[in-house]
């Protein structure tokens, strides 16, 4: 397997050659930070498309047809125009806050987006505490949500955001719940060596049952997480118009799209990490020739598709189901999923316990 | 009729009979209330639905012409006539009390002529602004445009209402009010929102998600086409039918063609008769089809949107070959229809039939046994039978609450005697079943469909009509079953070659006099699942 880290490090060297160490580390940080926006923004397209091409597959249409091949150009135009939009602004609104929120809520998302492991050895933060800072970055969202309903002074947007504040703040509990029921099983919090773990299986086969009902749990909160439907309650288009985001224009009304659709991609990747072995590639024990085979397909190829599988998954559901009413969400989590999730810990710590896990 | 005629003269020795159309009763104005209480309750009477409130200019009086119908007494009609004569300040007891649907109707008539409706609750104007000048369906409306520019300036008094309320000596004083409290939380939902279906407005007070009261303001794209329809004739005014309830053009034209064959004494081919029934019948499906879609689309599953609309396609394009049109089709003619059926229109519907029982399989799967849709639509927008009743849901909705209101069964018109098909009843009383209504009535209507499809007989498609149609003198009222309720057209003629008032009791305005009723105590997105399920279209209230 093709480890990445070869060229960070070569390239370091070549760097450390002629410039002193802080001068070589900035030069270092500002690439990773400019391929990290790249690689935010050309998902981010991608995603968008996938959607929309999934979406109308399921609603037997063919989706965007027209601007390139099979429509694939159509999100380069669609953001092109978001990008020559007019930022409207308006009256007897909190003009900084309004303002800020959408910088918050992306800024969250690129810093989830740097927590994921790429590839082998491609993993721009890498903590021993690894886990737990995705979950508190990602609780910083919710905050540019409230914000932007807040400062937008309207009914709809304060209502919308209203709600996305309870519904962050509760499916939260069973995410982390869920994750933790993995890190029980693992027993690090580090990304690198969680994925390394997985190298004879994945956790979903080592942890099997309390896994796979951790994995089920993690989909639903992840789906609730993302504000996506059936969960689409903060920006229900048919009761708030479009929610928090109603009284937003150009590209801030694009910052929160792009961050709703780098969302999906991120819980995907924990998903993955946390459960399908992030960018490991399938090993059945025993079967070594299989796990050579397997081995020859790149690591960043293993990551990226397991992650659009699991997105494909989420936006099943979400042109499947209808929209759920905020008391049943409420309902749902507090009744069922939160202790669902904590009979599955400690079904997990038992497991352990008794080694009944591979 | 005779047995009704001596127990109303019993109650009201003062009322005056006529007989037309049906029977009609002129009553004084100050026996109006007394009368309409003992209409209700007196046994034998029972006219516990108040079918259609019609606002009347004679020139020298205004008044009111009430339809009554018994549900109890085997669907009698009869129509009582209230007249005042004082023009500058008309004033007539309102029936509010006693037929709930009189609220709104009687909003109506005060926007329209002006008459004030004493112990109404809240006598504001319906569909125009509360600073409009004048009542314009009065024969002496002044049409200046000048009295009423557009205003470039929001309604200021829109909060404000006023009732007129009689004290026990008989003095009316006005009593102002307000309809929504000082710190009371309204969100305002329309005219440009997603799920009113089209520009309707609506002012909820929210007590954080729970709804507390829900006002209704309408009139956003009104069109005054029972003013206009007073100036044109009668041929003329048959476009517009297809333009109220959009989604159920073929009945309503139907009914107009019909009350004005019925006035003309005129015979219809059976070839008419048999397209006619048809041409309802896939305009049913389509309506619920649409209706399905909706429904599933304002809970948020946006697939069986796109399910709904592809069967509903079909429909439209057997419209399409025949008419000529995929909307607003114009095909009712009076006397028949016209244009002859495409000869591909067995071949269509039989596709049409073959393929639709699976497809509801599938609608069903896919949404009206989803665990979600259950719990969104079932318990949601509560509304009993006696209240469907007093507020005249009829139509699926009313259905739903197990109330038997089908024209088609109650007063049998066209040849709808002749078919075999079953009324739809389920007793939910709340949105799933008024969904479900809809659902199993698109397996009626195929049924329906089924039976004609391969009897149609030869023959012409249209009788003959005189060039210039006259009606003699004389009142009209004919109901037919329209896709979303009970669909009237009241026709006063004076002998000319344009009627003298034209009035549309349109379904979908008694629907959403219920809003405020079904949604009071529930969620804010409860509010969109009843709207849609009780399944209003705008242009048929603000026609």
């Amino acid at each position: 397997m093709f480890n990445f880290g070869i060229w960070t490090s070569e390239f370091n060297k070549f760097l450390m050659g002629f410039m002193p160490e802080w001068l070589a580390a900035t030069v270092e940080c500002v690439i990773i930070a400019l391929l990290v926006l790249l690689t935010y923004t050309v998902l981010a397209l991608f995603y968008i498309l996938y959607e929309r091409k999934l979406c109308a597959w399921f609603q037997c249409r063919l989706g965007p047809m027209r601007v390139g091949k099979w429509g694939v150009l159509q999100v380069f135009a669609d953001m092109f125009k978001i990008l020559i939009k007019e930022l409207i602004s308006l009256k007897d609104t909190d003009r900084f806050l309004f303002k800020l929120a959408p910088y918050i809520v992306i800024t969250s998302s690129v810093v989830m987006l740097a927590c994921l492991p790429w590839g082998r050895g491609l993993q721009i933060i890498d903590y021993n505490i690894g886990i737990f800072f995705i979950l508190a970055v990602s609780s910083v969202g919710v905050l540019g949500i409230l914000l932007a309903g807040w400062s937008s002074n309207n009914k709809y947007t304060l209502i919308g955001a209203m709600r996305s504040g309870a519904q962050m703040i509760s499916y939260e509990i069973s995410l982390g719940l869920a994750m933790i029921t993995i890190i029980v099983l693992s027993g690090t919090m580090n990304i690198n060596e969680l994925v390394w773990q997985q190298e004879s299986a994945w956790f979903i086969f080592r942890g099997h049952i309390p896994a796979i009902i951790a994995f089920l749990i993690y989909i639903v909160a992840a789906t609730a997480e993302t504000n996506r439907g059936p969960f689409d309650l903060p920006e229900a288009e048919h009761e708030l118009t479009a929610g928090y985001h109603t009284e937003y224009s150009g590209i801030h009304f694009g910052f929160f799209y792009l961050a709703e659709y780098l969302n999906l991609f991120i819980v995907s990747g924990i998903a993955t990490l946390m459960f399908l072995g992030g960018w490991m590639p399938l090993h059945i024990p025993g079967w070594d020739a299989f796990n050579n085979v397997m081995d020859y397909i790149p690591s960043v190829v293993w990551f990226v598709l397991k992650s659009f599988f699991i997105s494909y998954v989420i936006i099943w559901f979400k042109w499947t189901f209808p929209r759920v009413r905020i008391d049943q969400m409420l309902s749902f989590e507090w009744k069922y999923l939160m202790p669902l999730a904590l009979a599955n810990l400690i079904l997990m710590a038992v497991f352990v316990a008794l080694g009944w896990h591979f | 009729m005779s047995d009704i005629q001596e127990k109303i003269s019993q109650i009201c020795p003062s009322a005056s009979f006529s007989e037309g159309d049906t029977l009609m009763v002129t009553v004084d104005e100050k026996d109006w209330h007394s009368f309409a209480k003992a209409l209700k309750e007196t046994s034998g009477l029972e006219f516990d639905v108040l079918s259609a409130v019609v606002g009347m200019d004679w020139k020298d009086s205004l008044g009111v012409v009430y339809y009554l119908t018994s549900t109890v007494n085997a669907w009698d009609v009869i129509s009582v006539k209230v007249a005042v004569e004082d023009r500058e300040n008309p004033m007539i007891h309102s029936v509010s009390d006693i037929w709930k649907v009189a609220n709104f109707q009687e909003r109506e008539v005060y926007d329209f002529y002006g008459i004030k409706f004493i112990n109404h609750p809240d006598m504001r104007r319906f569909f125009l602004r509360n600073d409009w000048k004048g009542h314009p369906l009065r024969k002496d409306y002044d049409m200046n445009p000048e009295l009423n520019p557009i205003p470039l300036e929001d309604e200021q008094n829109e909060d404000e209402t006023v009732s007129y309320v009689e004290d026990a000596d008989g003095k009316v004083k006005v009593v102002p009010g307000k309809v929504f409290g000082e710190d009371e939380y309204i969100v305002n939902i329309g005219p440009q929102h997603p799920s009113t279906h089209g520009v309707m407005r609506f002012r909820a007070s929210v007590d954080g998600e729970i709804v507390k009261k829900v006002d209704v303001v309408s009139g956003y794209i009104h069109r005054g086409i029972e003013k206009l329809s007073e100036g044109l004739t009668y041929p003329q005014i048959l476009h517009f039918t297809d333009r109220m309830d959009y989604m159920s053009a073929h009945q309503n034209r139907h009914c107009l063609c019909m009350c004005i064959e019925k006035a003309m004494g005129l015979q219809i081919p059976r070839r008419a008769e048999v397209i006619r029934v048809m041409m309802d019948e896939l305009m049913r499906i389509s309506s619920h089809l649409l209706s399905f879609g909706c429904t599933a689309m304002d809970l948020g599953a946006t697939t069986a949107f796109f399910y709904g609309f592809r069967e509903r396609e079909m429909i439209l394009d057997i419209f399409e070959k025949t008419c000529g049109a995929r909307m607003s089709m114009n095909y009712n003619v009076i006397g028949g229809v016209i244009a002859d059926l495409h000869p591909d229109f067995q071949k269509d519907v039989k596709a049409f039939l073959d393929i639709m029982p699976e497809r509801l399989k599938e609608y069903h799967n896919v949404f009206s046994n989803n665990l979600i849709a259950k719990n969104r639509l079932k318990k949601v927008g509560y509304l009993s039978k006696e209240d469907a009743i007093s507020y005249a849901i009829t139509g699926p909705s009313g259905r739903g609450s197990n109330w038997s209101c089908d024209c088609r069964k109650k007063h049998p018109y066209s040849i709808y005697s002749e078919l075999e098909f079953n009324e739809v009843l389920l007793d939910g009383c709340d949105s799933y079943s008024r969904y479900m209504v809809r659902m199993k009535e698109i397996e009626e209507s195929c049924k329906i469909l089924a039976q004609l499809i391969d009897n149609i007989p030869e023959g012409e498609i249209r009788a003959q009509v005189p060039k210039v149609v006259k009606l003699p003198v004389g009142s009209w009222y004919q109901q037919v079953e329209a896709s979303r309720g009970t669909f009237g057209v009241y026709i006063e003629s004076t002998g000319e070659k344009n009627p003298y008032r034209v009035h549309f009791q349109s379904p979908c305005f008694n629907l959403v006099g219920v809003m405020d009723l079904t949604c009071s105590g529930y969620m804010i997105a409860d509010l969109i699942t009843i709207g849609a399920a009780l399944d209003f279209v705008i242009p048929d209230i603000d026609r």
